[in-house]
């Protein structure tokens, strides 16, 4: 963006005329649609200094896709501005808190990493689901049926040395919520129940079913608070450093991101998961087995939803108690779109949730502002990017047709 | 004669991308002419209709309607100067009845009430006059699809259209609605009113139309008066080059059957039956042609041969091994290849690119993959593929939904053919391609059948059977009417056994 800006000034000052900017938008137009007798017009461009990098680096849809997706958060934080002025705080001094907050120092961008983690577990969580057509709100619920078993694993076995331990026990985590999303594979497969519908009840179900096991069955031995017994110290999952809180979770994290990436560009499965979600149709007349790959699915995006709950347990609080998540699986849902479903995007999606996540309290403290400003602006993104994603085809050729008109370029 | 009731002049049409969809377009329709508009698709025939519908806005050019300039900003505006548009896929809400679609949008005279009865009387009126036979309280999914199309034209002259624009209305029609139609357009030109056909069926257009106009690739090529011109000439205005009338192909050498049906039964997703002991056998080295108006039963035979539908009873044989209700992925491993009905709805993945969508059959096999998908091999066999193909797309990354409907049909070819199938099921192989993407798709075809595979056609088009069959299988709810031979058997006598009369009863 600072290429852009900079090459943006330097133009409006050689040309100083009005419509220059309206110009570089019609000219990222040709080029993204480049074709035809618009052609000689790109190869224009591409000698000059336009700006805009994105264009070089990325085969023309995808920077298409990039810059909307870029401008949506760009457009989100400006309204966020808006907002924050409206409510009597300085926009200015607010996002220099926030940004201080959650990038200003080491330890800054560790906490901001941390917030990052469960995010970028429900963000796959949503993702896997996405690329096999499904849509999954569940991973809330996932995250609180992993945090349960891995509790239950967790807080027993002792004895155990750390090595087997904490894996075992990240493994009970990702089973825990992998068989919740599996029991919605099952219905969606056999009696055609809307995922959307049945992951948001399931959410309630797995919600105040550990309310209730933290209350009752599961109480810690004295029953004096509503929480589960301590995680021992060998399905702890060990810091990076002393006094920052960043965890191996976030490694888990990264892992689970390449392995993402590899299921789908690697596997077989992968592909035929792919192809039913792209295509239903098309993969029952190729001979997949569209159910089978489905309750799979929901198996593996369960189950990325409930390693962003034994993450939390193991990395962070230590024990199992009510409401132990302020709303990580359904951000995913937003990290996850922002980061286009991809590998790179959820990291990068989840990075920016995190950042907002941990720099709302120096925001407040600072420029006074409240943090609950951060869950506008969390909105206001996701409203933006899929704002964003429904400029299609049609809606890019009246922009041009304006773009046009505005340049008297023809 | 010589007034011209609607002008088009210099009319241009660009769409972004430098797509020129219309260029310089000239168009003069007299009063009570009939007026084709002769292209391939992609000529700018839509786009002219579009245009005249209000739809587009054309980038330069002028109408003029009774010699006055006008401008068409809506549907609105269309409907005021008496342009009625009777388009493709028709715009009727099936769950209403006749009336109601037909008064839908339209100032009642006793608003805010319907009159109902007062339309119905109207509508009854048109009904008679030209011979449709429509109830207007009946309800529109009740009615059959040529009936429809009736209903979509009095909605046009309801609004007091007094130029009738037609986009392909024959596609859906069987022979004996062609006639109807026709006739109904004669009755029209006969009343001063004006026609603008769309076609790329040229006999069609020979026979009803009094002038044509061919456009190709968005240009106007001429305008001539139909009896002053040929078919081979009209055709070669059309695409530019002469086209095989008759796809060139040798004497078929029937070998054993491949592929038999015995006494099969199925039901469709309604629950009703939609196949009624259908037998047939298919030889290796022969092309057996399905005839039938679409929705006869054609979808439930190839979903049950494809093992897509559970069939109720009987059997299917491929090369004598049984696959009665086996599962997709047994059959197509039996070397069966399979060109879907709808290539946009169940043979191609839009938004994947090409080499994940030409591996659809071959991922799971080696070298595709063994362990892991292999990449570098499935690029190199892709771009092969594009090649020998001569799929039209600068690589093979691009997404399948870009390309254009005959490139996306070659591409289905390159997926289905390459292994040399010694079965290939296809359903509408041809449908919306143009004359070069057809000859294309016939030749490959005739060319698996010479390399000995047995290939069933399903088809709506019976200009396209005749051509390319060796045997015709007449198909009618779900019953077969009869196995003709395309070398001696009428248009008439086809057009008679989809309206459901058996071949014995024919003689």
């Amino acid at each position: 963006m600072i290429y852009y800006k900079k090459n943006c000034k330097k133009r409006l000052t050689n040309d100083s005329s009005a419509t220059i900017m309206n110009k570089q938008i019609y000219m990222l137009y040709v080029h993204v649609r480049g074709k035809g007798i618009l052609e000689a017009e790109m190869e224009n461009i591409k000698q000059k200094p336009v700006g805009l990098l994105i264009l070089r680096l990325f085969p023309p849809e995808t920077a298409w896709k990039l810059l909307i997706q870029i401008l949506s958060v760009f457009s989100a934080l400006l309204v966020g501005a808006v907002v924050i002025k409206l409510i009597g705080g300085s926009p200015g001094a607010a996002y220099r808190a926030l940004l201080v907050g959650s990038m200003g120092n080491l330890k800054a961008v560790m906490e901001t990493l941390v917030k990052a983690t469960p995010l970028i577990f429900t963000g796959l969580s949503f993702a896997y689901a996405a690329k096999a057509g499904l849509i999954n709100i569940g991973a809330e619920g996932q995250l609180y049926m992993g945090g349960f078993l891995a509790t239950l694993v967790g807080s027993s076995f002792g004895w155990m040395p750390l090595i087997i331990h904490l894996p075992i026990t990240l493994l009970a985590g990702f089973i825990g919520g992998g068989l919740w999303g599996l029991i919605i594979g099952w219905l969606k497969v056999k009696f055609g129940a809307n995922e959307i519908i049945t992951t948001v009840m399931f959410n309630y179900v797995a919600i105040y079913f550990i309310s209730y096991l933290v209350t009752g069955p599961m109480i810690e031995p004295p029953g004096t608070y509503p929480q589960s017994r301590p995680i021992t110290d060998t399905a702890i999952l060990p810091r990076f450093f002393q006094g920052s809180r960043l965890h191996w979770g976030f490694i888990v994290a990264l892992l689970c991101v390449f392995l993402f990436w590899f299921f789908f560009r690697k596997l077989k499965v992968g592909y035929e998961s792919r192809v039913v979600g792209s295509n239903f149709e098309a993969a029952k007349y190729a001979g997949m087995k569209p159910a089978k790959v489905m309750i799979l699915i929901m198996f593996i995006a369960g189950g990325m939803g409930g390693l962003a709950g034994a993450n939390e347990i193991l990395g962070i609080q230590g024990k199992l108690f009510q409401g132990f998540s302020p709303g990580y699986g359904f951000d995913g849902i937003a990290v996850a779109l922002v980061g286009m479903n991809s590998p790179f995007g959820i990291i990068l999606g989840g990075i920016l949730f995190g950042a907002l996540r941990s720099g709302g309290n120096m925001m407040q403290m600072i420029a006074k502002v409240p943090i609950s400003t951060i869950y506008i602006i969390q909105s206001l993104v996701i409203i933006f990017v899929i704002a964003g994603q429904m400029i299609t085809l049609e809606n890019r050729r009246k922009l041009l047709a304006i773009f046009r008109r505005n340049n008297g370029s023809e | 004669m010589s007034i011209n009731i609607l002008e088009m002049k210099n009319i241009t049409k660009t769409f972004p991308g430098g797509v020129i969809a219309n260029k310089n377009i000239n168009l003069k329709l007299r009063k009570g002419e009939v007026h084709t508009l002769l292209g391939e698709n992609g000529a700018g025939k839509s786009t002219i209709m579009n245009i005249l519908s209000g739809l587009y806005s054309p980038d330069s050019g002028n109408i003029l309607i009774n010699e006055k300039p006008v401008s068409l900003n809506s549907p609105k505006d269309a409907i005021k100067y008496g342009i009625g548009m009777v388009y493709q896929h028709f715009q009727l809400i099936p769950e209403l009845s006749v009336v109601e679609n037909v008064i839908l949008g339209i100032k009642q005279r006793r608003e805010p009430f319907l009159d109902i009865k007062g339309s119905a009387d109207r509508i009854l009126e048109y009904s008679n006059k030209y011979n449709m036979g429509i109830d207007p309280c009946a309800m529109v999914w009740q009615l059959s699809v040529g009936q429809q199309q009736w209903v979509e034209i009095i909605k046009a002259l309801y609004r007091g259209a007094r130029i009738l624009v037609l986009d392909e209305p024959t596609a859906v029609l069987i022979p004996q609605e062609i006639d109807q139609l026709f006739n109904m357009i004669r009755q029209f030109t006969a009343a001063d009113f004006s026609v603008i056909f769309i076609s790329h069926k040229i006999n069609e257009v020979k026979e009803i139309s009094d002038r044509i106009t061919i456009l190709r690739k968005g240009q106007k090529v001429n305008t001539v008066e139909t009896s002053e011109v040929s078919k081979p000439e009209l055709a070669e205005m059309m695409v530019g080059r002469e086209v095989l009338f008759k796809a060139y192909k040798k004497k078929a050498v029937p070998g054993v059957p491949a592929l038999v049906l015995d006494k099969i039964e199925a039901d469709n997703s309604k629950g009703l039956q939609a196949l009624k002991i259908v037998s047939l056998a298919v030889k290796k080295g022969e092309i057996l042609g399905i005839a039938g108006v679409d929705g006869n039963g054609q979808s439930e035979l190839v979903e049950v041969i494809m093992g897509l539908r559970k069939s109720t009873s009987g059997s299917v044989k491929v090369m004598d091994k049984d696959v009665t209700n086996a599962h997709p992925r047994e059959i197509l491993d039996c070397s069966v290849g399979h060109i879907p009905e709808d290539r946009r709805v169940s043979g191609l993945m839009l938004e994947m690119n090409l080499r994940e969508n030409l591996i659809l059959h071959d991922y799971h096999t080696v070298p595709h993959s063994k362990f892991l998908l292999n990449w570098k091999f499935i690029k190199e066999h892709a771009e092969k593929l594009i090649e020998d193909y001569d799929i039209r797309t600068p690589n093979s990354d691009v997404l399948a939904g870009k390309l254009s409907g005959g490139n996306q049909q070659k591409l289905i070819l390159a997926r289905e053919l390459h292994g040399n199938p010694d079965i290939l099921v296809a359903m509408h192989a041809t449908r919306g391609l143009d004359v070069g993407a057809i000859e294309y798709v016939h030749k490959n075809i005739i060319a698996q059948r010479d390399a000995g595979a047995a290939i069933l056609y399903v088809s709506t088009e019976i200009d396209e059977l005749l051509n390319i069959s060796d045997r015709i299988a007449v198909i009618h709810s779900g019953e077969i009417m009869g196995i003709v031979n395309p070398d001696n058997v009428t248009i008439k006598e086809l057009g008679l056994m989809m309206a459901g009369s058996k071949k014995d009863t024919l003689l």
